[in-house]
C-alpha cells in the first residue's frame, strides 16, 4: 500500500504536450478519441439527411412526371459547376491535412484558404441561383408562382419544397464549416499543427468531405432526373 | 484472478481529502463544469424537476377521468394535457433518466477513466437539454401543445392551433442533447478504459448503456429531419404530409415511429443495465449467462430498429408490411426474455438482501415482463386491431416504461446515492417508498388493462359510465403512486445532511466505482487502476476478504 | 489498417501520409464522374437512368470516403461505424418502401 501524503491527487509527471487533454493518457488516445466522434457525429449526419432523401425518394416514385418536370427548372450548369467547385475543395482539404501531417504551417494555411475560397465560391453561386429561383416563383408557400402545367405545380411544388430544405441544410452545413475553416486557418498560422498533433485538421476535413458527399448525390438528384422532358 | 486490488486502499482517499463536491465552490463552478459527476447531479436536478412537472398533468388528467363527463376540463384543455405529459415525461425525463444522470456519473468510474471522452460536449448536452426545457416550459405556460406528443399530421401541421412549431423545435434541440451523450458514451467505452478492462469484464451496466448509445445516435437524427419538416409544413403547408396537397400523413408517421420505437429502447435498455448491477449486488453473485445479457443488449439496440410500424396497423399501410413488422415485433421480444431469465437465474440460490434497490429491481422484473408480454399481444395484428388506441395500450407502455424503467431508475439512484452523496438513504423509509410505488403503479395500471380490453378509448377526457368503477380504482392508484414518489423527494433530501456516512462500499458490491471513495475525488481515481478480475468476481473477492460487510 | 488496441493506446497518433498522386488520381475520377453523370442524363435510356445515375455517385462517394477521408486506412472501428450507418439509412428506406412498394397489391 503506497503512502499518501497529499490531500488532492497529483498529476501524472509526464512532459505536456500543450494540445493534450487532462481526461486523456496521451495524444495518441486522444486523437483516437476525437477522430471516432468525429465519425459518429458524421454517422448522425448520413441519418439526418438520409431521412429527408427517404422522403424525397418516396414521392419521387409517386410522381415521377412532376418530379422531372420540376428538375428541368433547375439550372444544370450552376448545380454541375458547384459539384466541380465542392469537389476541387474537397481535394484542397485533403491536401491541407496532408500538409498538416507533415508538419508545412504555410502550407496547410493555404490549401486550408483554398478551400474557403471554393467553398465561399460554391455558396456565391448558390445564392445566385435560389435568387433566381425565387424571382422565377419556384419557392414553395405563398410566393410560387410558377404554373406552366398547371395539373403538376403543386407536386412541382412539393419537389421544390424538397430542393430548398436539402439544399439549405446542405448549404447551412457549408457556412458552419467555412466558420471552422477559418478557426483552423488561424490555428494552423500559429502553428499548432504538426505530426504529432494534425488531429484537428483530419475532423475538420471528415466533416468537409461528408458535405461533398452529400452534394454529390443532391446533385444528381435534384437537376439530373430522366423523364419526358430529357435534354 | 485475485481481487483483493479492488479493496486496496490505495484507491481511497484518506479523510479530508476533497472530493468532487467539495472540490471548488460556487455556482459557476457547476454551471461551467466539465466534470462529468457535476454534470450528471445537474441533470438530476433538471429531470426531477421536469418528472414533477409531467406528474402534475397525469394528477389533472386522473381527476378528470373520475367521473364519466369531461368536467374538471374541457376536452381542448384535455388534448393538451395528455399531450404535454407524454412529451415531457418521454423526451424531458425517461430519455435523459437513466443515462445522463446515472450514466453519466458511474460510466467514467466503473472503466477506470478520469472522465468522459468529450467533457465540454457533455456539459453543452447539460446546456441543449436546459434550452429545450425552458422553451417548453414558456409553450406550455402561454397555451400548450394538443396534438399528442405524436404530433400526427395533418392535425399537427394544419388544423390544430397551439404552439406545434415551438413544441418540435423544443424537441429538436433536446434531440440533440440526447445524440451527444449517446456520442460521448461510445466513444468513452471504445477508447477511454482502463488498463485490463476488457470488453468482457466490463460491467454489465456499460454494456447496456452501450447499447442505448447506439440508439441514441443513429435513431435520433431521423427524429430531427422528420421534426424539420414538420416545422417546414407547418409553416409553409406545401403538403409533404397533407394528404388534401397529394402528401402522406403515413410518411410523418413511418419517419416518427423510425425514432420513436428505438426510443423506447433507448429508456429500457439504461433500465435492464441496472437491474443487472443490483441483482449481481444483492444476490452476491455473478450475473448468470453474463455473455448472453451482453449480447442481448446489442441484440435489442438492433432489432428495435425494424419493428416500428407496428405502431401503425390501423394506420393504412399496407397489409403485406404489416406482416412483416407484426413478424420482427416478436423477434425483439427474444433478447428481453434472456434477460429476465438470466436475471432469475442469478436470484436462484443466490443471498438475497431485500434492500429497497433489491425491492425496486424485483419489481421491475416482474413488471417488465407484464409490460413485454402485453407488447406482443399489440404486435397480433389481429389482437391489435381491437385494442389498439385504447387503454390496453396505455397500460402496457406504462408497464415497462414506469413499472420497468422508472423503477430502474430509483433503484440505480438508491443503489448509488451512497456513491454520488456519501450518505446511505434512510433504509426503512426507502422500502416503504418502494412498496407503496409498486402497489399504487398497479391499482393505476391494472385495471387499464382491462378498460382497454372493454373498448374505453385514449385521449378521451369523457367516457362511457360503466367504465367508471375501473377508472376509480385507476386513479386512487395513482394518489398512492403520488404518494411514494414525494416519499424519496423527502428523504433523499434529508439523507444529504442527516443521512449515515457511506464508506466506500456500503453494499460490499464488486466493480471500480466502488473502489474509490464515496463521493468519488474529481479525478475519479488516484492512479489509473490496473484491472486484473472478472466482472461480479464476488466468489474471489469473497475468499479474498472473509465474507466482511460494510454496511 | 491500423491496429486495433484494446486498451492500450498509441502514444503519438498513427499518422499514414498519402501519397499526391493517390489526391490526383481520386480528384480526376471525381471529376469526370461528374461529367459522365451529367452526360448519361442526357441519354434516354428508359429505366436505367436511375439505377446508372446512383452508381456514379455511390462510387463517387465510395472514393472520397476511402481516400479523402482515409478510411482504406483507418481502424476496423472506423469502417463499421461508417457501414453501419448507411445499413442503419438501408434499414430506414427498406422497411419504408415496403409499405409504399406493396399498398397497390389486393388480397383479395
Amino acid at each position: 500500500m503506497s503512502d499518501i501524503a497529499i490531500t488532492d491527487a497529483a498529476p501524472e509527471p509526464h512532459a505536456h504536450h500543450p494540445f493534450l487533454q487532462h481526461h486523456f493518457e496521451d495524444l495518441g488516445q486522444q486523437h483516437e478519441a476525437s477522430t471516432l466522434g468525429m465519425w459518429m457525429f458524421l454517422s448522425t449526419e448520413i441519418l439526418f439527411f438520409g431521412g429527408v432523401l427517404c422522403a424525397y425518394w418516396i414521392y419521387r416514385i409517386i410522381y415521377p412526371e412532376a418530379w422531372a418536370l420540376a428538375a428541368e427548372q433547375q439550372n444544370k450548369l450552376y448545380g454541375g459547376l458547384n459539384t466541380i467547385v465542392l469537389i476541387i475543395s474537397s481535394l484542397t482539404m485533403a491536401l491541407a491535412v496532408r500538409n498538416a501531417q507533415l508538419g508545412k504551417r504555410k502550407a496547410t494555411v493555404g490549401m486550408l484558404f483554398a478551400t474557403l475560397i471554393f467553398g465561399g465560391t460554391f455558396l456565391s453561386i448558390k445564392s445566385i441561383e435560389y435568387w433566381q429561383h425565387f424571382h422565377e416563383g419556384l419557392f414553395p408557400g405563398i410566393h410560387f408562382t410558377w404554373n406552366e402545367v398547371p395539373a403538376l405545380a403543386p407536386k412541382v411544388q412539393l419537389f421544390m419544397t424538397f430542393y430548398w430544405s436539402m439544399t439549405g441544410l446542405h448549404a447551412l452545413h457549408m457556412v458552419i464549416g467555412a466558420g471552422l475553416l477559418i478557426w483552423m486557418m488561424m490555428r494552423a498560422w500559429r502553428g499548432d499543427f504538426g505530426p504529432e498533433y494534425y488531429g484537428p485538421v483530419e475532423i475538420m476535413g471528415l466533416y468537409w468531405h461528408f458535405v461533398d458527399i452529400v452534394w454529390i448525390f443532391l446533385f444528381p438528384f435534384l437537376y439530373l432526373i430522366p423523364g419526358p422532358h430529357n435534354g | 484472478m485475485s481481487s483483493a486490488t479492488l479493496h486496496d486502499v490505495r484507491f481511497v482517499e484518506p479523510e479530508g481529502t476533497r472530493n468532487y463536491v467539495t472540490h471548488d465552490y460556487g455556482a459557476l463552478s457547476w454551471l461551467l463544469t466539465k466534470d462529468h459527476k457535476r454534470i450528471a447531479i445537474l441533470y438530476l436536478f433538471s429531470i426531477t424537476a421536469l418528472f414533477i412537472l409531467g406528474g402534475f398533468f397525469a394528477v389533472a388528467m386522473r381527476i378528470e377521468l373520475l367521473t364519466p363527463e369531461g368536467d374538471l376540463l374541457t376536452s381542448d384543455t384535455y388534448n393538451k394535457f395528455f399531450t404535454l405529459h407524454g412529451i415531457v415525461m418521454i423526451f424531458f425525463f425517461l430519455i435523459p433518466s437513466i443515462p445522463a444522470v446515472l450514466g453519466n456519473f458511474l460510466l467514467p468510474l466503473m472503466i477506470g477513466a478520469k472522465d468522459l471522452a468529450f467533457p465540454k460536449i457533455n456539459l453543452l448536452s447539460w446546456y441543449l437539454y436546459m434550452i429545450a426545457a425552458v422553451m417548453g416550459l414558456y409553450i406550455i405556460i402561454t397555451g400548450g401543445v394538443d396534438t399528442g406528443w405524436t404530433f400526427y399530421t395533418p392535425f399537427s401541421t394544419q388544423y390544430s392551433n397551439t404552439h406545434v412549431f415551438g413544441v418540435t423545435f423544443a424537441a429538436f434541440i433536446v434531440g440533440f442533447s440526447s445524440i451527444l451523450t449517446g456520442l460521448n458514451f461510445l466513444v468513452t467505452i471504445h477508447r477511454m478504459r482502463a488498463p485490463g478492462m476488457t470488453w468482457f469484464r466490463l460491467p454489465l451496466f456499460v454494456w447496456a448503456m452501450y447499447a442505448t448509445s447506439i440508439v441514441q445516435l443513429l435513431a435520433t437524427p431521423v427524429l430531427a429531419i422528420t421534426l424539420v419538416m414538420l416545422m417546414f409544413e407547418r409553416v409553409v403547408h406545401v403538403g409533404i404530409f397533407d394528404p388534401a396537397l397529394g402528401g402522406d400523413p403515413l410518411l410523418f408517421q413511418h419517419m416518427f415511429w423510425f425514432y420513436s420505437h428505438p426510443a423506447v429502447y433507448i429508456m429500457i435498455l439504461p433500465a435492464m443495465g441496472v437491474a443487472s448491477e443490483v441483482v449481481a449486488a444483492f444476490t452476491r453473485k455473478k450475473i448468470f449467462g453474463y455473455s448472453f445479457v451482453a449480447y442481448s443488449s446489442l441484440a435489442i439496440a438492433f432489432l428495435g430498429f425494424l419493428v416500428w410500424a407496428h405502431h401503425m396497423f390501423v394506420s393504412g399501410i399496407s397489409v403485406y408490411s404489416a406482416m412483416i413488422f407484426s413478424f420482427l415485433s416478436y423477434f425483439v421480444a427474444v433478447p428481453s426474455a434472456i434477460k429476465v431469465f438470466n436475471w432469475t437465474a442469478t436470484l436462484y440460490r443466490g443471498s438475497v438482501a431485500l434492500l429497497t434497490p433489491m425491492l425496486y429491481i424485483l419489481g421491475f422484473i416482474g413488471l417488465f415482463t407484464i409490460g413485454g408480454v402485453t407488447g406482443l399481444f399489440l404486435a397480433a395484428i389481429g389482437l391489435d386491431v381491437h385494442v389498439t388506441d385504447t387503454y390496453f395500450v396505455v397500460a402496457h407502455f406504462h408497464y415497462v416504461m414506469v413499472g420497468g424503467a422508472v423503477m430502474a431508475y430509483m433503484a440505480g439512484l438508491h443503489y448509488w446515492w451512497p456513491k454520488i452523496t456519501g450518505r446511505m438513504y434512510p433504509e426503512w423509509w426507502a422500502r416503504l417508498a418502494a412498496l407503496l410505488i409498486f402497489a399504487g403503479f398497479n391499482l393505476t395500471f391494472f385495471p387499464q388493462f382491462v378498460l382497454g380490453y372493454l373498448g374505453m378509448p385514449r385521449r378521451y377526457h369523457a367516457y362511457a359510465p360503466e367504465f367508471q368503477v375501473l377508472n376509480v380504482m385507476s386513479t386512487a392508484g395513482a394518489s398512492v403512486l403520488a404518494a411514494g414518489y414525494v416519499l424519496p423527494l423527502i428523504y433523499l433530501l434529508w439523507s444529504l445532511w442527516y443521512g449515515r456516512p457511506a464508506g466506500p462500499n456500503p453494499w460490499g458490491a464488486v466493480g471500480l466505482e466502488w473502489a474509490t471513495s464515496s463521493p468519488p475525488p474529481m479525478e475519479n481515481f488516484h492512479e489509473t487502476p490496473v484491472v486484473t478480475w472478472d466482472a461480479y468476481d464476488y466468489p474471489a473477492m469473497m475468499k479474498a476478504m472473509g465474507e466482511t460487510q460494510n454496511v | 489498417m491500423a491496429e486495433e488496441h484494446d486498451y492500450a493506446p498509441a502514444h503519438a497518433p498513427h499518422i499514414h501520409v498519402t501519397p499526391m498522386w493517390v489526391y490526383l488520381a481520386v480528384f480526376t475520377a471525381l471529376a469526370v464522374g461528374t461529367l459522365l453523370t451529367w452526360w448519361v442524363s442526357t441519354i434516354d435510356l428508359g429505366w436505367m437512368n436511375t439505377p446508372i445515375a446512383l452508381l456514379i455517385a455511390t462510387t463517387k462517394a465510395v472514393l472520397v470516403i476511402l481516400f479523402f477521408m482515409h478510411v482504406i486506412h483507418s481502424t476496423r472501428l472506423t469502417w463499421v461505424v461508417v457501414i453501419a450507418s448507411f445499413l442503419w439509412l438501408g434499414v430506414l428506406f427498406v422497411l419504408t418502401f415496403a409499405d409504399y412498394l406493396t399498398r397497390i397489391w389486393q388480397i383479395y
